[in-house]
């Protein structure tokens, strides 16, 4: 027999019982479609981070703290009292309100820039500036990104922030850019904009800074980005005034190393610091455990699928066995013409084969529909401030793989009924009644 | 004389095992010629189809040798076999075993197929195959909606549908009236005469064992010489004589 006519065969004995073909073929497009969603979501949210932080900007930069481990061990308990070690953070200068953070104080930060590796250390703060304006068209309020100097922008016009300038620059939202009197993203690039901000007696005084580039909003934080000098310098205002020693602590610190580092070297040094005390993360780590709570998500989205592919299986084997046992006498008769074992077993596996298709195949085509439809209303609807993000993405060789998987699924299941019909005597199966 | 096509030497078959073990077959011998009509003859249960499936290849025999044109049929490789089954041997079946659901051609043109013949020859050959039994008109219906008499006929046109040397046919008037079995008689007898087909034919029907060149009587697994006359032999050599 010509492989072609065993396909052809094989497809039309699929369909010579439509309803159990139709039932093993629902069993398979669910689980199908879960996995073309899932896969899609994973595709959709990754390729939204990896736009937004694209080309990582600092890639020679680690975020240090002290660990918790140093202080306490979850077996000891607390470890005693020191008076003379900072203990909390004050506000402004990079704490989160209602969290107690071991600091950072200047005498870390010389250790830090004393580890081998480590170029230099900068300590991170956290500016509040009060209000934003331009052009005397009226003041608004103003959030900082606080990672703006760590990740590259998505950018709407203009162009990225610059920590190594001395002028104060700042990277606007595009949702800034109306209220302020922008007419687009173009026209605000180049401009100054004033920034108020209070000093620790409680006096207001205001900064001038350049707009540099105007950003879409990312998930990594929204809000104005700031460069290094315009940090600084507000940073400078806000602690004027303020009595020597209530500002010498910082929640964490950014340390800078040669860029052109190895994993290893990294690791190196992240260890180094470790063995001191220090928690250290890189941008990419940072992102990194941000994936793998997504991923970890989308794998168990993906087991659900696996699990209902598997019980789907278990349909297929039980649809071919009872098509090999209705069919027995035509097996025995094919037999008895001259058609070998392997042709009657080709003849089922790929009637398996044909039916995991069918389901899969549809699954996905479903899944693909549902998903961009439903993924286009978000988009409009409450994902409608985040530019960009499709939830639900389809990557064409995904989809080739989950029908392929699917596919072999069905093949493996096959192979049970396959063989049984394979094996049997021309004559038991004529016998059979 | 030339190496006869099928020969069996003390062939048995049993069925089941230890107190359910059956003797179908205790050994029977006999040597088919090319271009011979045998008749193998019987009381029901006696063995007759047990020993057409051997002599078919759809069998193993558990005793016995079974020379096929002169070779040991345990020698013959799988792939050898299913040829002989496909190319050399065409089956009657007594109970038919036509797909009920599809066509006439279809059912047809299944050895073709089996074989690797490409569809428009395959179609060729079935639709010249059903013309030979005048059912032509009937190739594009479904096979459950024939009468017993055109199933009857369409199974022969499956048997001889790839040229076949050898016709095997499980009492092939069996189930149809008198005047609709001598038609299916003639056709094989024809194809014996006209294309010199070696016909195998177990039957009830003593006229149809007659009019066969050799009768083959089984009883209880056994051949029965007393009846298995070589007279016949003489009478039958004189009628194929006549029509040579
Ligand atoms: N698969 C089997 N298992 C057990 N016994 C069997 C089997 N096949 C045949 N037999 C027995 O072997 C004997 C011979 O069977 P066979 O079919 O050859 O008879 P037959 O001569 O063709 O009879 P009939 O004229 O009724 O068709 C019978 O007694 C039958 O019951
Ligand atoms: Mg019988």
């Amino acid at each position: 027999m010509k492989f072609i006519d065993i396909v052809k065969t094989a497809i039309a004995n699929s369909f010579r019982s439509k309803l159990r073909t139709g039932l093993t073929v629902i069993a398979i497009f669910i689980g199908a479609f879960t996995l073309t969603i899932t896969s899609g979501i994973g595709t959709g949210v990754t390729s939204y981070i990896d736009t937004q932080v694209s080309a990582i900007g600092a890639a020679d930069v680690l975020t240090v703290s002290k660990s918790a481990d140093s202080t306490s061990s979850t077996t000891d308990g607390p470890a005693a009292y020191d008076p003379t070690k900072a203990t909390t953070v004050s506000l402004g200068n990079g704490s989160r309100p209602g969290t107690t953070i071991q600091a950072l104080t200047a005498k870390d930060l010389t250790k830090i820039e004393k580890t081998p590796g480590i170029l230099g250390v900068d300590p991170s703060v956290r500016v509040t500036p009060d209000y934003i304006e331009y052009d005397g068209k009226g003041k608004f309020e103003i959030i900082v990104n606080a990672t703006a100097t760590l990740t590259k922008a998505d950018l709407a016009a203009g162009s990225q922030l610059s920590n190594a300038s001395t002028t104060d620059q700042i990277l606007l939202p595009t949702t800034y850019l109306k209220n302020l009197g922008f007419t687009n993203a173009k026209a605000a690039v180049g401009q100054t904009v004033s920034i108020g901000i209070t000093d620790y007696t409680g006096a207001q005084q205001e900064v001038k800074a350049t707009v540099v580039g105007v950003q879409n909003e990312t998930i990594l934080g929204v809000g104005a980005g700031l460069n290094q000098a315009l940090t600084d310098t507000l940073h400078a205002i806000e602690v004027t005034g303020a009595p020597a020693g209530a500002t010498d602590s910082y929640a964490t610190a950014t340390a800078h190393f040669d860029v052109a580092s190895t994993p290893a070297e990294i690791t190196t040094i992240k260890d180094d610091l470790a063995k001191q005390g220090y928690a250290s993360q890189t941008v990419a780590d940072q992102i990194g455990s941000f994936q793998t709570v997504i991923n970890v998500i989308i794998g168990v989205l993906n087991s659900f699928a696996v699990i209902a592919l598997i019980a789907a299986g278990f349909g297929i084997i039980n649809t071919l066995l009872m098509s090999v046992q209705e069919r027995t006498r035509e097996i025995g008769l094919m037999k008895a013409m001259g058609m070998n074992g392997g042709r009657v077993y080709t003849l089922f596996s790929t009637e398996a084969v044909f039916i995991g298709f069918l389901g899969s195949a549809l699954g996905a085509l479903a899944a693909v529909g549902v998903g961009s439809l439903v993924s286009n209303i978000l988009a409009n609807g409450v994902f409608s401030a985040l530019p960009g993000l499709q939830v639900v993405q389809f990557a064409p060789s995904s989809i080739a793989i989950i029908i392929g998987v699917v596919m072999l699924i069905a093949f493996l299941a096959g192979t049970l009924p396959a063989r049984a019909a394979a094996r049997q005597n021309p004559i038991d199966a004529l016998r059979y009644e | 004389m030339s190496v006869p096509v099928l020969s069996a030497q003390n062939i048995g078959k049993s069925y089941g095992s230890g107190a359910n073990r059956f003797d179908a077959l205790k050994g029977v011998s006999l040597d088919i010629q090319a271009g011979e009509s045998v008749a193998i003859v019987g009381k029901s249960g006696s063995g007759k189809s047990t020993l057409m499936h051997l002599l078919a290849l759809l069998d193993d025999p558990d005793s016995g040798t079974l020379l096929v044109e002169g070779t040991d049929a345990r020698k013959l490789r799988g792939k050898e076999v299913n040829r002989l089954r496909n190319q050399d041997f065409g089956f009657v079946f007594q109970q038919f075993f036509l797909t009920a659901n599809a066509t006439v051609l279809d059912n047809v043109v299944l050895p073709l197929k089996i074989a690797g013949v490409p569809p428009r020859e395959r179609k060729a050959r079935g639709m010249a195959a059903l013309e030979q039994l005048e059912l032509a008109d009937k190739a594009k219906n479904k096979a459950i909606n024939l009468s017993g008499g055109q199933k009857q006929r369409a199974v022969i046109a499956r048997a001889l549908v790839n040229n076949p040397k050898v016709i095997f046919a499980d009492e092939p008037t069996g189930n149809l009236d008198t005047a609709t079995g001598a038609v299916v008689e003639d056709i094989l007898f024809a194809l014996n005469k006209d294309k010199g087909i070696t016909l195998i034919i177990v039957t009830h029907d003593i006229e149809l064992a007659a009019r066969c060149d050799r009768q083959i009587f089984i009883r209880d697994g056994l051949e029965d010489t007393t009846e298995s006359g070589a007279p016949r032999k003489r009478h039958a050599g004189a009628h194929a004589g006549a029509h040579a």
